[in-house]
This record gives C-alpha cells, structure tokens and sequence, in this order.
C-alpha cells in the first residue's frame, strides 16, 4: 500500500489488513520529501518503532543534486531506532536489490520467519557502546 | 588575509567555471617561466595537430603563467598561481595590445585539511577557476595533468551547498545599495523545463538571516534550514507550490553568485576570500 503522507483516511479503517512494516522514503533531491517523513512519523503509534518502520533514502547515486543534509537523516534513524537504508530506484540492479531486502524485512515483521521477529532490528540498532 | 584589492580586481565580475584538482607533483614555484615556455609549446603543438580547433582562432598564443603572492588564506596555503593566454597580436604596431581569451587560476584558502596529509613534492593547489573558452581549458588542463601528475573534475555544487552559500551571503553587511537575493528553482519531473525565480528584497533577507543566526561568525546546518524553511514557507503561502521539493540550481546575492553546475561570479573584493574559503573547502571534499 502506497500513501503520499500519514495519517491514512479513516474512513477505510476497517477494510485495512493489518500493517507489518512501515517504509518512509526520502528523495535525496528533496527537502520536502524529508519535511513530510518527520511530520508523519507524528502519526505512528509507538509500537511500530520496535523494529517495524524503516527509512528508506533514494536517489543517492546522484551526490550532486543532494538537497538534505544526510546527518539529520542518520540522526533521525538514530531518534526512532529504525534502520536507514540508501538505494538509487534509477538503477535496476539496487532497485530489486533493495525490493527483496525490503521483502524479507516484510517477511520478519508479518511472522513467516520462525526464530525471528521484528525485535531483532532494534538489537541490531543498538550501538556496541550502549552495552 | 590582506588581498590588495587593486590586484585582484580582475577577478570580480567575471563568471568562473570551477573545478577541483588534486595536489601537483614536483610543481616548482621558480620555474612559472618555463612552465609557461612549454605550455605555449604544448597549445601550438596541439592546435597544429588539429585538435580543438575553433574557426577563426589565431594559431599565436602567448602563455604567461604568474604567482599571485597575497591570495591565499594561511600560512599553509600556497600563493595561488594564475595563467593566462593571450593571441600574440599581428599588427607589428607598438600601441597593439595582446587580446587576453583565456584565464585560469589555481588556488588555495584555508586548505589546510588537504595540505597538512599531503607528502614532500607535492603542492597543494585544490581550486583551478577558469574563464574563456571550453577548447583552451582542455588543452591547459591536458597540459597540467601530464606534467604534474593531478587530475582535474568539474566541479559541482549540490543545491544543499547553494543554501549555505545564500544564507551566508545573504547575511553579508551591505554598504550601499544592493540587488536583490534571487534563487533559481528547477522544477522536477515535468515534460517542459520549467524554472522557478524567487528573489527577495535584500534588507529583507539580510533581516531573517538576523534573526536566525544565533553566533556571529558561527553557522550551522540547523541555521541554514532555518533560513531556507522560512523562505519555502513564504512562497507556499502565496503561490501554494513547494520549492523544498524542487531543485535549488542558481542563488545570487550580492556578494556573489553561484549555479549549480559549478559556475560562481565573485562580486565584492572584500568578500573574495570568504567565498574562495567555501570553495576551497568544496573542492577538497570532492577529491577527498
């Protein structure tokens, strides 16, 4: 399911499957698109940021035509303990390259996965020196 | 820091495509007279082989290539090197001047990040400007490649560097009349190019940078969104389009003007160091 920004219209609430992963994309060449993923973050109930939102960065293959700062998106990995992943969409190779990493991340949170659960995402946000 | 304004006003007003250049192997400061000898070899060499030909170009060029003392930042900072290419003029008259078509300039401000991990041999000379033909720049940039061993890259300038540059330029003390701040949005993924033209009255932008800075002489990214955000904000308020979503390609102030294809114009001598300084730094990232 693909939104623009959150919250989702509540008039199809209850047609709504349940959600396993969110992935926050952010274009590289727009601000914007960083503006609207921290005002939507506003609309995500705590218990998807154990291990079941990702932030996905686009567009980093043209370095030239950055438009954000890459700390605050680092940083905003860091605020909501959810991974960030970088891939350029207009190459094909890191396009399914990144889809199937994407699909097996679904895979965890939905619980196809035995032994594994979204939780390990959190562990492995965790830096060695908070241990 | 004490640029003569006098000998570096050449250097204003004039639209300089910027590249990046890694450090030059065995570049000896006393010998610019050579150097200069075998360039103008070199340009004859290649213009008799054919290459880079423009119609009408005279065959004569005449190379000088000088140091430029005050212009650099620290005292690590090497003297910044200039070279120009002139067409020997024909007329055996002694009033004809040399017609002056090419300039480029080699230098250094505040680059101590890249000379300080640099070894023995090598100068550091990070920022090479040039004005003048694309087809004089090659065969100059050949040159200096094969001779010295670097390597030189257009270089670029993202739109979050194009904030910077305008909400520090924009912030600059004006002393008397100025023009107007202007940013030059490209809007993405249409059929037609399409530009958007966002200029602001100077005192006006001058006032928000104000009140944005909290440290004179200190900025910070946070400073510069700030800035940046007020300014969408505005716009989106009266036109209802979000310029944070399209793409910064050209800020012009005052002081300076920069597009995003890596061409700057200095205009203000006392700020030509400040501005030499962001530069310098942008090329270093690029070769580092």
């Amino acid at each position: 399911h693909l939104a623009t920004s959150l919250p989702l219209p509540s008039e199809r609430d209850h047609f709504r499957p349940r959600i396993d992963l969110i992935v926050f994309m952010i274009d590289i060449k727009s601000k914007y698109s960083l503006k609207n993923v921290e005002a939507s973050l506003a609309y995500v109930d705590a218990s998807f940021f154990l291990g079941k939102v990702c932030f996905l960065v686009t567009g980093v293959g043209r370095v030239n035509a950055c438009s954000i700062d890459m700390n605050a998106v680092c940083k905003l990995g860091e605020t909501y303990c959810s991974p960030v992943l970088f891939c350029e969409l207009e190459l094909e190779g890191i396009r399914v390259a990144t889809a199937q990493r994407l699909l097996r991340m679904l895979q965890i949170c939905a619980g196809h996965i035995p032994g594994v659960s979204a939780l390990s995402f959190v562990s492995l946000m965790r830096k060695s020196d908070d241990d | 820091e004490n640029v003569d304004p006098q000998k570096t006003a050449f250097l204003l007003r004039k639209a300089w495509t910027l590249y990046s250049v890694t450090p030059l192997y065995r570049f000896h400061r006393a010998r610019l007279r050579d150097y200069a000898r075998l360039l103008s070899a070199f340009i004859a060499a290649e213009k008799q082989k054919g290459l880079a030909v423009e119609v009408g170009v005279e065959l004569d060029i005449k190379v000088a290539v000088s140091s430029l003392a005050d212009l650099r930042g620290s005292e690590q900072d090497q003297a910044a090197v200039l070279v120009q290419l002139s067409l020997r003029s024909r007329a055996s008259s002694r009033n004809s001047e040399d017609k002056l078509v090419w300039l480029g300039w080699f230098c250094s401000m505040y680059g101590d990040d890249l000379s300080e991990n640099v070894p023995e041999d090598f100068t550091c000379l990070p920022l090479f400007l040039t004005h003048g033909a694309e087809s004089y720049t090659s065969m100059v940039g050949s040159w200096f490649q094969k001779t010295f061993d670097c390597c030189f890259r257009r270089l670029a300038i993202s739109p979050l560097n194009l904030s910077w540059m305008v909400a520090m330029w924009a912030g600059c003390k004006l002393d008397r009349a100025a023009s107007a701040v202007e940013l030059v949005f490209s809007m993405p993924r249409l059929s037609q190019p399409l530009d958007i033209s966002y200029a602001i009255h100077p005192e006006d932008a001058k006032a928000l940078w104000d009140t944005v800075q909290k440290t004179p002489g200190e900025i910070t990214q946070e400073e510069v969104d700030v800035f940046m955000d007020c300014l969408y904000a505005h716009f989106h308020r009266h036109f209802k389009i979000h310029l944070s979503a399209a793409k910064l390609v050209k800020v012009s102030t005052v002081v300076a003007s920069a597009h995003c294809d890596g061409i700057v114009k200095i205009l203000h001598s006392q700020y030509l160091p400040g501005v030499l300084m962001l530069l310098t730094e942008l090329a270093i990232s690029q070769i580092q």
